[in-house]
């Protein structure tokens, strides 16, 4: 079992758990993701590691709630206790002094990003982050970035804070500075990352996605994360999750993405029927 | 004690018939997943015993992975002293129910039996399993482990093999502690054998006898990504033994492979029999089956994926198989319960691509013909197409259960750890070293893909090589040199 330390709701629906895992917390670099499996009847999914602190010996991660599993995962708290994580897994993020490189993110991607963003800062690079929200009341981490970025730019869907417009509206700006990225970064939803990946392609910038793709082991053993990328299969847990971005085939990804769909409403509905819109 | 083979006139009395096992009716069992055969009773048991010929050179044992004393277990079943029985085969087989279930006896022991020359042969592996069987409903005794030897031995991996060392280590006295990396122990057994063939329970019971052995055991820790193998020897630990298994599934390479629908069978499998899919909602994973299923391969794998896709409620479930039916790898017995449920057969076909349905997901899987032409370096005659025999079968999912290959995650982690060009583990057979000191492996790891007997066959000689490495009387490192081939 691993005890949940701390518990903070970031947002309506996005909530953080730090949770003791210490094998974890020691091995844990910026990019990498755990799998977690709620209870003895639960599925397994994969959450990426949104920080770790080795000497409390714990992880942090930062979720969505938007089905079954998460929302269970949302109603414990502090004290209480998951049954399995293992982690972590998959690669770091390829961490260098590129020069300059642009950081971007979407909703709850932003957790994810952090300590990418983090990393490449500790490497020498200067780092401009770019953040997109649905609304202000979404937007989270705003001060835990500025901390490790250059420059934060910062969008809404509905003008609500900073600019209004998605990423790929600033993310366009920045591709045609003087001077600029000399990589992307991007971890989001995937049309947010598909969309990214098209406005760089124009400015022929480098583009790294971190990719989320079903699981059930992480280990390369299901083969349901596998992705088409520059036509070859791969399988993100373990070859990914972060591959070029211009290489990988986002409509299979997304295909693939809905293929329990069905199941995912309805163990949903289930689970809101059960609890009585109590939870 | 017994004589060998008893009083003369018993030893040539011939019974040529098997005693029977009751099998539940393919009508009812394809409606749930529990157990097909059921075992022997004590009757049945000391029936099919009393055929055993006690020869005098047992040629069942040199077929035995594990050289397990088949004359002297039956012998002690025919007396219905089954405790002592159960103690005999426990000497040499830690999880007789589960080899009694899942061994290809009528490769190993069976096939050399002299009964079976002319006759049926003995009936070993139910033999065996009503042993395992026996004991677990009893509750058994825990051996006596050797005085602590004070040294510590790392265990990667809980499947057959791993477990077997692990049980053989504690018995000779070493602190032992079993790292898996699923959340649950027993590697294969518990992923991918279906509940039909091996009940979970069995399996539980059987890890808990080795738990209570005193071999800890820790889940969720990933070897080559949560700890590496040089921070295991950093931990205390003096050895280590890899058995981390084939679970990588291999993909037919061709266009299509990934169209939602398309999936391998250890992913199939992994979801029904550990996630326990087939109890959604009750069980929070899902699995999603149609009414045709293509499955593609001719192994045992292939046969637990067909099966269970009919118990999950696919009308139609079809093996395509680019050679014919008696190249089929599968065991006999399962080929024939599959076919008893209603799994229909396509031989000498492969397939060329899959096409998408109008929702996206696989709709159409175009397969060519086979011929067989000359042997190839396994001494099966090679599969060759036929020009212009594609073919296009309607399905609503394929399942790909091709083989797996050798997990990958120790080997990156590892950089001193010689590997082999299909990516498995090198090792000297005889011992199980691997090129980095102190580190054995065996078992899928290194010999690609095999069985479970086989995996403890390796899990065990790798315990002496070890015990005898930590007490010093034995340097499997002083002429390591291991030609790859």
């Amino acid at each position: 079992m691993f005890r949940i330390l701390k518990k903070e709701v970031l947002s309506p629906s996005v909530k953080l758990l730090e949770i003791e895992a210490p094998r974890i917390a020691q091995k844990a670099r910026a990019g990498q993701f755990l799998i977690l499996r709620v209870n003895k009847q639960g599925e397994r999914i994969p959450l990426t590691v949104a920080d770790c602190n080795r000497e409390r010996g714990s992880v942090t991660i930062v979720f969505l709630e938007v089905g079954k599993t998460t929302r269970l995962l949302g109603n414990l708290e502090q004290g209480e206790a998951i049954r399995d994580v293992v982690g972590p897994l998959g690669n770091p993020t390829e961490i260098e002094n590129f020069g300059r490189v642009a950081c971007v993110a979407g909703g709850v991607g932003v957790a994810c990003i952090y300590p990418i963003c983090r990393a490449f800062k500790e490497a020498g690079n200067e780092v401009i982050g770019i953040v997109g929200a649905r609304t202000k009341e979404f937007l989270f981490w705003e001060d835990r970035l500025r901390a490790v970025v250059d420059e934060l730019l910062i969008t809404t869907d509905d003008g609500s804070y900073g600019r209004q417009g998605f990423v790929t509206d600033v993310l366009r700006e920045v591709a045609e500075r003087s001077s600029p990225p000399d990589r992307v970064v991007a971890v989001g939803p995937l049309p947010m990352m598909r969309a990214v990946c098209r406005v760089t392609k124009d400015y022929g910038l480098k583009t790294i996605v971190s990719l989320n793709p079903i699981m059930v082991d992480g280990i390369g053993m299901c083969g349901a994360c596998r992705v088409t990328v520059a036509g070859q299969t791969r399988v993100a847990c373990v070859e990914g999750p972060e591959f070029d971005g211009h290489d990988v085939d986002f409509d299979e990804l997304a295909q693939r993405l809905r293929r329990y769909q069905d199941q995912e409403r309805e163990a949903l509905a289930r689970f809101e029927a059960e609890c009585d819109g109590r939870c | 004690m017994l004589e060998n083979g008893g009083n003369s006139a018993e030893r040539k009395r011939i019974i040529p018939r098997r005693v029977p096992v009751s099998r539940r009716e393919p009508k009812e069992r394809i409606k749930d997943f529990e157990e097909v055969v059921r075992g022997y009773t004590p009757e049945e048991a000391m029936a099919e015993a009393d055929r055993c010929l006690q020869c005098k050179q047992p040629h069942c044992r040199e077929g035995c992975p594990v050289g397990l004393d088949i004359p002297a277990f039956i012998a002690l079943i025919r007396e219905g002293r089954f405790d002592e029985a159960a103690a005999k085969v426990r000497e040499e087989n830690l999880l007789p129910s589960i080899c009694g279930r899942v061994c290809p006896q009528e490769n190993q022991c069976e096939e050399r039996c002299t009964l079976g020359k002319k006759y049926e042969p003995v009936a070993i592996g139910r033999l065996e399993r009503f042993l395992g069987d026996y004991e677990l409903d009893r509750g058994k005794d825990v051996p006596e482990p050797a005085p602590p030897s004070g040294r510590r031995v790392a265990v990667v991996g809980s499947g057959p093999g791993g477990l077997t060392c692990a049980a053989d280590l504690a018995r000779l006295g070493h602190a032992v502690k079993l790292f898996e990396s699923l959340h649950m122990p027993g590697g294969v057994l518990v992923y991918g054998i279906p509940e039909f063939r091996l009940p979970k329970r069995i399996v539980h019971a059987e890890i808990d006898t080795i738990h209570r052995m005193g071999v800890d055991i820790e889940c969720n820790v990933v070897v080559g990504q949560t700890v590496t193998i040089d921070e295991l020897f950093s931990e205390g630990f003096d050895a280590v033994f890899v058995g981390t298994g084939a679970g990588s599934p291999r993909f037919p390479g061709i266009a299509g492979q990934n169209l939602p629908g398309v999936q391998s069978a250890n992913g199939f499998l992994t979801r029904v029999n550990l996630m326990r899919a087939y109890r959604f909602p009750e069980y929070d994973t899902p699995v999603r089956i149609g009414r045709r299923v293509v499955v593609l391969g001719g192994g045992n794998v292939a046969m637990d994926a067909a099966r269970t896709a009919l118990r999950l409620g696919a009308e139609e479930v079809r093996i395509v198989y680019r050679r014919s039916r008696e190249e089929l790898p599968a065991r006999q017995e399962e080929v024939h319960h599959a076919e008893e449920e209603g799994v229909k057969f396509t031989f000498l076909a492969a397939p060329v691509r899959c096409l998408a349905g109008e929702d996206g997901r696989v709709g159409r899987i175009e397969c060519q013909r086979y011929e067989l032409g000359a042997p190839d370096a396994s001494g099966r005659r090679r599969p060759v197409p036929i020009p212009g025999s594609e073919f296009i079968m309607e399905v609503d999912n394929v399942i790909v259960a091709i083989g797996q290959g050798p997990n990958p995650l120790i080997q990156k982690t590892t950089p001193d750890l010689e590997i082999g060009p299909k990516g498995t583990i090198v090792v000297d057979p005889v011992t199980g070293a691997t090129s980095k000191r102190g580190v054995f492996a065996g078992g899928d790891i290194v010999v690609g893909t095999a069985t479970v007997i086989m995996a403890m066959g390796a899990g065990r000689t790798a315990a002496r090589a070890i015990d005898a490495y930590l007490r010093g009387e034995a340097d499997p490192w002083a002429n390591w040199k291991v030609k790859v081939r």
